[in-house]
């Protein structure tokens, strides 16, 4: 490690004619070693713990690797099945893989780009080092944006959230609202047309990359194969007539129709829509979120397929089994408040089961299913559908975000299982509610945290007298 | 650089001891035993013959006799040289004593809830966290410390004028309890010689402060007679007058603000913590042997000095020394838990917590013995036990000396690596010092620590060597016994407050430590009071500042707020 160390120490000597280069250089080098420095002489410890907020930012970014995995080979997989191709999740099973993360790198170097870019210069210009905080924004961010949303459109949202809603506060650990849900809800109210209905869920188009290893001659090939030998009448819906005439004749080829993303959504095998199950059961409760067919005719959304997040969705938020295990693992290590975790839980079954009761009333009344309505849907359901975990895992228990007391973090983790599920199921125009109810309960956080303290204040004063 | 080999050998060294282990090995034991005597009752169900069953079942449990047997041995083996290694003194320590054997004892396996009859209600702190760190000071007094110097430090008396009026000259002869200098604001306090001798030195620092009293000291030591008498017969007046003129009236301090108490007060109780829960700590169970009538005596006078009780907080985890357990006229209160329990803040909080416009007095349970002496003996006799620890000490062990010990004296020949810091006090809330400096008003401890001045490849997520730390990233964790070999690395930059709860759970207080921190930065006065800034000190928040993720200078940030506290009453 020496010639190592002696580079670096060159390196530091070259860097500090410039702040920018300076800070740069700062923030590279104490990740590559540990600095030398020591305790100070007096008024002080002299040892300190072997923790730092290297290592703790680290750690949940290590927690939602599962996620990420799951997150690419789910990429590859919605996209191939659109297509029509490799039905089962590990047919092609490479090729998926493939496709996911060539069609996640680049929005992770993106944002990495882009948010670590904001932060450097942030530190440089105010002369502290850069803080750690942006490790888990960075991998945040692509975690909850559709697989398939533009480059750009996640670029200017993480810059948003980098400066608006963190350096504008003072960076981290100032910062009022989470930055990850901050990039998202922008995403989410900038670009509604881009950004909504459920075209986004599911990754259709071939990007550089893709076709610089071929996938996207290969899967021409398949689907020449596939659509050479069907006759006009069998064609995907999609397709528009005078194509599929053009076709038949033999004048136009399916790789002249997949140019560009709209091109690949009209060659969507025919019956398959990447609604998601929380879109399915605002139109028709539960009983349309069973219904929902692959295009083989087996079961869409089956029990199975709900909890291991093989559907259409943002792309780290499917698989509930790992989340599960990655915020066990934050619990254990205790990097996440386990306080807020359960206490959403329970927030969401309270308002999952109180909504069911009422289902039952009004199907009572009303004369129809229970299992028809959004509110009928049973309330343990609720937790297969959509992002409730990553949200409770990754993003309610952000700790600078979150109320500081412990039972602050109890009222906030219920408050925010509780709102969010009210979004959810109430509200028509969101899809999600964690986003919402979380940026809410961020804004509350210190007012909790201003309620238990000045009851511990007024205990105190009591006391005195 | 770190000496890997050193570390790796002392971890497997270390391991040797681990609970874990411990209990791996008796399961293993429990399963084999289990198991051989079920085959044997196997082959015995379906005799081909009966003698060769009945051979074979002899057989088979005279193995696992003789295992057993061999196991037993060389666990004995095991702990017989564990105690050759650390020292005879284990057998007396009842923390050592108790992981030597790789069975684990009855007292380990079942819950200690069973106490002595002497013991009252215990107030059982959950929260807190014991920095283990090696070379802890076995129970044995190498001697008397031939220290060539003394002194005494105006700046380890909080709330002192840094200019105070000397009473002395450099080159004049001083007795055991004459006064060396007084506090202009304070004229009644005295603060007094240690030893007798020679004042060799008064050392200034800034702006024409006085640093530094230093004494020659005499190799007999004289003393200056204040006249034996008994507490109990005397007044509150002459106490007080007693103890100003001999200097031990600075051996008080008064909570809030951790100052000199003013000698007109009364306060609402006067705390002694008889055990010290911070880390390589000293023993008292073992350096209040034999005190017993001096305690007493001390415990009288503190009587005298306030309207309310003296607290004695005991540790109920171990069996007190019979100098505790003999005192009179004292409130026994009895604590258990991990550090900072034995701190007095934590206990005050417990029992009677100060509030806006009290004060309570606190005194450490040596400083009573030396209180003591001032009516048994009628002399200012600091004579005590001082231990030296550290896992780069040699030897760590007790040493009897005076007050204001010389450091070079004390760690002369002991320590095995140069580049190290000598630290006054626990590695908590000492103070750095040199060979040529002295021992603290308040310390009778010398923690030696490795200087942590070196780069760590990726040190941040893959360290190269055991540091203690309440995260449960850390893979050693699960060892619950073992020490550690620290170094004074920060290991990771100051950076803003992100964590949250992690001060809450090292500290047994219903105090928000990290909002006080945060009301002390905005000079929110009513907040910090209400938040309980007049409860805590540092030696309590220490152990938040040595858990802070963000490496935040929690005693200095406390330090500012409470003497801003202090301008402002």
């Amino acid at each position: 490690m020496k010639p190592l160390l002696n580079l670096l120490e060159k390196l530091e000597g070259a860097s500090k004619k410039n702040k920018y280069l300076h800070t740069t250089y700062d923030a590279f080098a104490t990740f590559l070693f540990q600095p030398k420095e020591t305790t100070g002489l007096k008024g002080g410890v002299h040892v300190r713990d072997g923790m730092d907020l290297k290592r703790t930012m680290v750690h949940v970014v290590i927690a939602m690797q599962l996620a990420l995995l799951h997150g690419f080979i789910n990429i590859g997989h919605q996209h191939y099945v659109a297509l029509g191709m490799y039905p089962d999740l590990f047919d092609g099973f490479f090729l998926k893989a493939a496709y996911g993360l060539l069609q996640l790198l680049p929005l992770i170097i993106v944002v990495h780009v882009v948010g670590l870019g904001i932060e450097f210069v942030f530190a440089a210009i105010k002369g502290h080092a850069v803080e750690e905080g942006f490790l888990v924004s960075g991998m945040l961010i692509p975690l909850i944006m559709p697989p398939a949303t533009p480059l750009w459109m996640v670029a200017v949202a993480t810059a948003f959230a980098v400066v608006v809603a963190k350096e504008a506060f003072g960076g981290t650990g100032m910062n009022l609202l989470n930055i990850a849900l901050t990039a998202r809800v922008f995403v989410f109210f900038a670009y509604p047309t881009e950004i909504s209905g459920d075209v986004v869920w599911i990754s259709y188009d071939y990007n550089l990359l893709h076709q610089l290893f071929g996938m996207k001659q290969h899967t021409l090939d398949v689907l020449t194969s596939m659509y050479g030998s069907l006759d006009v009448a069998s064609m995907p819906k999609f397709v528009p007539e005078s194509v599929k005439k053009a076709m038949d004749a033999g004048a136009l080829s399916v790789a002249s129709i997949a140019d560009g993303a709209k091109g690949f959504q009209a060659l969507v095998v025919d019956g398959y829509s990447g609604a998601t199950p929380l879109a399915l059961a605002a139109q028709g409760g539960w009983d349309k979120v069973l219904a929902a067919k692959l295009p083989d005719g087996s079961q869409q959304y089956s029990t199975s397929n709900l909890w291991w997040g093989i559907m259409p969705g943002s792309i780290g938020e499917m698989n509930k089994i790992f989340i599960i295990l990655g915020a066990i693992f934050l619990a254990v290590t205790k990097i996440a408040s386990w306080r807020i975790m359960a206490s959403m839980v329970l927030g969401c079954a309270v308002v999952g089961i109180l909504f069911n009761m009422l289902a039952v009333g009004i199907a009572a009344e009303s004369q129809i299913s229970v299992t028809s309505m959004f509110i009928g849907v049973p309330w343990q359901y609720q937790f297969a559908m959509g992002s409730f975990f990553f949200a409770m895992a990754f993003m309610a228990t952000d700790p600078v975000t979150a109320s500081a007391t412990n039972t602050g973090k109890l009222v906030y983790g219920f408050m925010i299982g509780a709102l969010g599920m009210v979004i959810r199921v109430l509200n028509p125009a969101y899809p999600e509610g964690w986003m919402l109810a979380i940026l809410f309960m961020n804004v509350f956080a210190p007012l909790i945290d201003h309620i238990v303290l000045s009851f511990n204040m007024k205990k105190r004063l009591s006391r005195a007298v | 650089m770190i000496n890997y080999r050193k570390r790796v050998l002392n971890l497997t060294n270390k391991l040797k001891y681990q609970s874990s282990l411990k209990l791996a090995a008796t399961l293993a034991l429990i399963a084999i035993c289990g198991q051989l005597p079920a085959q044997t009752a196997e082959s015995i169900s379906q005799p081909s013959n009966n003698l060769e069953a009945i051979l074979l079942a002899v057989s088979l449990i005279t193995v696992v006799l003789v295992g057993f047997v061999v196991f037993m041995v060389s666990d004995k083996l095991i702990t017989i040289s564990a105690v050759r290694v650390r020292g005879e003194s284990v057998l007396e320590d009842e923390d050592a004593t108790a992981d030597l054997s790789l069975i684990p004892s009855l007292k380990e396996i079942l819950p200690a809830d069973a106490h002595a009859s002497y013991v009252g209600k215990v107030h059982n702190l959950k929260r807190g966290f014991d920095v283990k760190i090696s070379g802890k000071a076995a129970l044995v007094v190498a001697g008397d410390l031939n220290s060539p110097s003394h002194s005494v430090k105006p700046t380890d008396f909080l709330g002192m004028q840094p200019i105070p009026k000397m009473m002395v000259e450099e080159g004049q002869e001083v007795k055991a309890g004459d006064p060396l200098f007084f506090d202009k604001n304070k004229p009644e306090v005295l603060y007094t010689a240690p030893v007798s001798g020679e004042v060799t030195q008064i050392r200034r620092g800034e702006k024409r402060s006085i640093v530094e009293v230093v004494i020659l000291a005499d190799k007999q030591i004289s003393f200056k007679d204040f006249g034996k008498a008994d507490p109990n017969s005397l007044s509150r007046e002459e106490v007080v007058s007693r103890m100003l003129e001999s200097g031990l009236w600075t051996a008080l301090r008064q909570r809030p603000f951790d100052i000199t108490p003013d000698h007109n007060d009364v306060p609402k109780g006067i705390f002694i913590s008889g055990f010290d829960s911070a880390p390589l700590a000293v023993n008292y169970n073992f350096t209040l042997k034999g005190e017993s009538v001096a305690f007493q005596a001390g415990i009288d006078a503190l009587r005298k000095l306030t309207n309310g009780q003296v607290h004695l907080s005991l540790n109920a985890a171990k069996t007190p020394v019979d100098t505790y357990l003999n005192a009179q006229n004292v409130e026994k209160h009895w604590f258990k838990g991990a550090h900072p329990a034995g701190t007095v803040g934590v206990q005050i909080h417990h029992i009677s917590p100060v509030g806006k416009g009290e004060s309570a007095w606190y005194i450490n349970p040596q400083d009573v013995v030396i209180l003591g002496r001032l009516f048994t003996e009628g002399k200012y006799n600091t004579k005590q036990l001082v231990a030296v620890a550290g896992p780069e000490v040699t030897k760590p062990q007790y040493y009897t000396t005076y007050k204001g010990a010389n450091v070079g004296a004390l760690v002369n020949n002991n320590v095995g690596i140069e580049n190290v810091r000598y630290i006054s006090g626990n590695v908590l809330t000492g103070t750095a010092v040199t060979t040529t400096d002295h021992l603290g008003a308040y310390d009778r401890l010398v923690s030696v620590v490795e200087e942590g001045d070196f780069y760590e490849f990726l040190g941040w997520i893959l360290p190269s060597y055991a540091r203690p730390s309440l995260s449960p990233t850390f893979p050693w964790g699960i060892y619950s016994g073992m020490e550690y070999d620290v170094n004074t690395n920060t290991h990771g930059e100051e950076r803003a407050f992100v964590m949250t709860g992690q001060y809450e759970e090292v500290l047994p207080m219903d105090v928000y430590p990290q909002h006080l921190l945060k009301a002390i930065m905005a000079r929110d006065f009513e907040k910090m009071e209400g938040l309980g800034i007049y409860e805590v000190g540092e030696e309590e928040m220490a152990i938040c500042e040595f858990v802070c993720t963000s490496k935040q200078p929690v005693q200095a940030i406390l330090r500012d707020g409470l003497d801003y506290m202090r301008e402002q009453s």
